[in-house]
This record gives structure tokens, sequence and C-alpha cells, in this order.
């Protein structure tokens, strides 16, 4: 059930409260109070295991939490299914690229317009007639360079090229938050500039969320750095500030362990 | 997913403009040349085998058989092992029907295919929850279900002994179903000329351009928002109807049905019919199915020594 609440228009468009998620004795999302804005550019790092990716499956309803509220827009969407969730413009990439990889590279991106544009279902008229998805894909394949391999099968392209149709992908679905898990992960350094100078270019209205490791690329992003440890925040704040943290020093290099009072 | 063999004439690398990708793309519903072979060799076979007709029927409602496996199996990923289920299902509503008064063809036809439907769909809201290896069981267990049902109602069926006294009207009371299978073979070529038209016109459409999807990665299908069991469930009842539009059409030519529409030599042969002619292409139907029935009839004539 949702619920409108009169400041939805300029409120966080993305929020948890108190989010929590376990497996049984394991803890892995602790009291989360998380909030993204509209437009944002914000990056969520923390070490392995911090629950990163978890959160992530948590916002977009894959998994379902153990306690607390996720609202999109200002509205309740905790009990909502997947389908549901998505359907509110929250959209994520994975970690591994999870294409169609056998089919063209236009044809995957197609597949997603079609979805958000209700025309999926169409069981008569045949694809090609559906000018208009095709041409904004493909336009989508422009803008992110991909153009060229429009109509290559996905697994003839370069891995990094690769990571970058699945951007592709998420964009053809218009979304109003984009979460990217890892979106250089696996891709060769040669290769991640192609990445970042994308996502440094994804329109300004998409609030975005990316989970990284590599620092140049979180640090060259985000303007709000959320660090996650052991499934609570940390330390939330601008890129300086969170450069200068001594307990974000801590967590990376190990000076100390995590978890106790020495927080 | 191959780009069917388009070569830009003699331009050197670089980006394709984009109006020719777009049209490449947008052009693969187009009807080939190629496309009108079987259908030739099919009108041609009608006048150069006369005598063989009554075998080219089955082939051509076999054909249309192998076509809904190939819509489930080849497009959607379904794997089942109990589309003899739905063959059989029209097999035995067109004959139960001719058997006990109502012979007339068409409407015995849209009969097998909506009763094959109807059980599609109600097994595919059950099966379909499934995948993979479980999802395959049950279909196995559908058929078998269905095999025993047939099985035990013999006082309607005709059980083991299979259905008895079938009448099969005149189409449109003008066409015979005469005993050189001249009605029967064309009747069949007909159906199957329709059904294949619905097929290709339904793999091409974005429903069936999502099926494609729905085969290479579900899981990202779930993620760009498809409603995968709706489609899967959509997909699972067309292909029954046509399956048991097949069977139907095999009861009516040969006027008679048995319990081996059923069984599992059924659903296995027809699989096996598919994977030899190609899956995934709706031509390998009409590739792997005469094959293997022509190879059949010729071994059968061979005496053994």
């Amino acid at each position: 059930m949702s619920v409108e609440t009169p400041a939805a228009v300029n409120g966080p468009v993305l929020e948890t409260r108190g989010l929590c998620k376990s497996f049984g004795a394991l803890t892995v999302a602790d009291q989360i109070d998380f909030s993204l804005e509209r437009g944002a550019r914000q990056a969520l790092i923390g070490p392995n295991g911090a629950g990163k990716t978890t959160f992530i499956e948590l916002v977009t309803g894959g998994l379902p939490p153990s306690a607390g509220h996720i609202l999109i827009d200002g509205a309740y969407v905790t009990e909502l299914p997947q389908a549901a969730r998505f359907q509110r413009e929250l959209v994520r990439t994975f970690q591994i690229n999870a294409l169609f990889r056998r089919l063209t590279t236009l044809e995957n991106v197609t597949l997603a317009v079609a979805e958000r544009d209700g025309v999926a279902g169409d069981l008569l008229r045949p694809s090609g007639r559906h000018n208009r998805v095709i041409e904004e894909a493909f336009a989508l394949l422009e803008t992110l360079g991909l153009a060229e391999d429009a109509l290559r099968p996905v697994n003839a392209l370069a891995y990094g090229r690769q990571r970058l149709v699945e951007i592709a992908v998420a964009l053809g679905l218009s979304p109003k938050v984009l979460l990217l898990d890892e979106p250089a992960a696996g891709v060769p350094s040669g290769e991640s500039g192609l990445i970042v100078a994308v996502i440094e270019r994804l329109p300004t209205d998409i609030a975005v969320l990316i989970i990284e490791h590599d620092m140049d690329l979180v640090f060259r992003f985000a303007r709000r750095i959320t660090v996650l440890v052991q499934g609570h925040i940390l330390v939330e704040g601008p890129p300086e500030v969170i450069a200068a943290d001594p307990q974000v020093r801590q967590v990376y290099l190990g000076e100390r362990p995590h978890g106790r009072e020495a927080r | 997913m191959a780009t069917e063999g388009l070569v830009r004439p003699g331009i050197a690398a670089g980006p394709p403009p984009a109006q020719w990708a777009i049209d490449a793309f947008a052009g693969r519903h187009r009807y080939r040349l190629l496309e009108a072979l079987p259908w030739a060799a099919a009108i041609a076979a009608y006048f150069l085998f006369p005598s063989y007709l009554p075998l080219g029927a089955q082939i051509l409602a076999t054909i249309l058989f192998a076509l809904s496996a190939d819509l489930v199996l080849g497009y959607a990923g379904i794997v089942t092992l109990g589309h003899a289920a739905f063959f059989g299902t029209g097999a035995y509503t067109a004959g139960i029907l001719a058997a006990n008064g109502w012979g007339e063809p068409i409407s015995g036809l849209f009969a097998g295919a909506a009763m094959a439907a109807l059980i599609g769909f109600v097994s595919g809201c059950i099966v379909l929850r499934t995948t993979g290896l479980t999802l395959l069981m049950q279909t196995l267990v559908v058929a078998t279900l269905l095999y025993e049902a047939a099985n035990k109602a013999s006082w309607i069926t005709g059980g083991d002994d299979g259905l008895q006294g079938m009448e099969v009207w005149p189409i449109f009371d003008q066409f015979r179903f005469d005993m050189f299978g001249r009605t029967g073979y064309l009747y069949c070529l007909i159906v199957l000329f329709l059904c294949w038209y619905l097929a290709r016109r339904i793999v091409h459409s974005p429903f069936g351009r999502s099926l494609t999807g729905i085969r290479e990665n579900v899981r990202r299908m779930h993620a760009i928002g498809a409603p995968v069991r709706r489609r899967r469930l959509i997909i699972y009842t067309i292909s029954a109807a046509f399956a048991g539009t097949a069977g139907a059409l095999i009861a009516q030519t040969t006027q008679f049905v048995g319990l081996s529409f059923l069984n599992l030599e059924r659903s296995g042969g027809v699989l096996i019919m598919l994977i030899i002619g190609g899956v995934g292409r709706l031509y390998g139907a009409f590739i792997g199915v005469p094959l293997y029935m022509i190879a059949q009839n010729r071994f059968s004539e061979i005496e053994p020594v």
C-alpha cells in the first residue's frame, strides 16, 4: 500500500528508514537510514561484505527486509514486489553483466524500451513497425558511443563495452533513480575511462547511486558519499570530508578492527 | 542471433549511418523468397506423389505439431516432454465429436484447438511456476495423467482399442474425405499454412521478441519489468492450441484416435524431429519432420531379414 506524503515533490526520491535485514544470526543490514535526493550523484562505498549489494537488493525488492521502510518519492513501497517498484522508475544494473548475450546490442536496448513503452505485449504487429521504439534505442546507443556495435551480438563486444550496454539497457527504461552496481567491475583499466565518461554525462534529472570500489571513479563522480560497514552506515558526506575521515581510513586500511568501540 | 547475412556494399569500417542499421533491424520480419519454398514443395508433392498423399497429410499435421513445440522450446525456452497432452486432447476432442454425431470438420478442428488451449492454460498455471528439471517432470505428469484418464474412460475414448466409428463430414458440404487422401492433404496444407502465418506473426511481434529475452536471460527480463510469468503462460496456451489443432487434423484425416496420441513417444518424437531440423527458427519443423517421417516410412518398407 502506498501513501503519498505532501512533501513528496520536494523530498528525497529514494529513502530508507531503519532498514534491517538478517539471515538468522547474521545481520547484513542494520538500521539503515538512507536518502537520495533528486538529481543526486551519490556513491555507496565500503569494504567487501559490508552489505552494499544486499542494500540494492532490498531497495529494488529482490530481498524482503526484516524490518524498516523503503520509500520512493515519498510513497511506501516496502510491501511491493519487484515489478511494482520497477514501475516507480527505480532501475538497477548488475555487478556481473546480465545481458541477452546472444542477441544484438540494439535488440538488448530495444527490449527494454519496448517494455517501458508498454508495447512489449503486442502479439501481432511486427516489432519492426514500432519505429519509435527502435529509433529511441538506437539514439541511446549513439549517446553512449555504441552505435557501431548496434547489430553485433553482445558477446562479441569487449567486456568494457558490454558494461556500457548494461547501462544503456537501464537508461532505456527512463528511470528516475538509477542504481549502478559496480559499473567498472571487471573492466580492464584501459577501458574504464569509457565508463567514467558515460557516467559523468548521465542526464541530470536522474538520481544516480553507484556502488564502487574504484576510488578514482568515486571521487570524480560523487557529490556525496555514503560509507557502509558491516551493514550500517559509518559516515556520510561530501568527498573531501570522507577522504579526511580517520574512521574511513581505519576501515579501509585496517589499523583497528571494525565493529569495536573504536567507532 | 544472426544478422541474417546482411552485408554493407564495400564501405570502409566505421559506424553505420543510423537509418541503415535501423532499417536492417526493423526489416527482419519481411518475407523472403526462400520462405515460399516449403509451400511450393508441398504443392508440387500433391501432383508428383499422388499415392503418398495420406502420408503427406500426416507429415503436414506433424509439422504443425512440431511448430507448436518450437514456440515453447525454441522461443520461450520451456523444455517440455508432455506436449502430446495437447496433441492428444485435440485429437480426442475432434474424434469424440465425430464419433458421436457431429462430424463437421472445421468446427471439430476449432473444438480440438479450444480444448487443448484450455488444458494448456490450466496446466500452464501450475506447471510454469517452476523451471528446469522440475518443470520437465511436471509436464510429463500432466501428459501421463491425461493418458490414464483416456485409458480409464474407455466408454467414451475406446481405451486401448482406440476410438471407433468416427464419421467426418465433407468440408463445407463439398469436399469429401476420399480414400486417396486428396482432400485430407489439401485440408492439412491449408490449416498448416494459416497456423504458420499466425506463428510467424507472433514470433516477430514485440511479444515474440520478449520471449527470446525470457529464454536468454530471465533475470534481466524481470529487471526490466517484463511480466515473465504471464508471457510464458500466453505462449504455452497458444502452443497448446496449435498442438491440439495438429492432433485434430490427424484424427479427422485418418478417422482414428488411439492412446498413442498421448504417450511419451509422441512427445519425445516431436522433439527429436524439431531438434533435427533446428530449434528456434520456425523452419526447423519443415526440415526435421519430413526428413524423419519419410526416412521412417522408407525403413519400415525394408523387410527385416
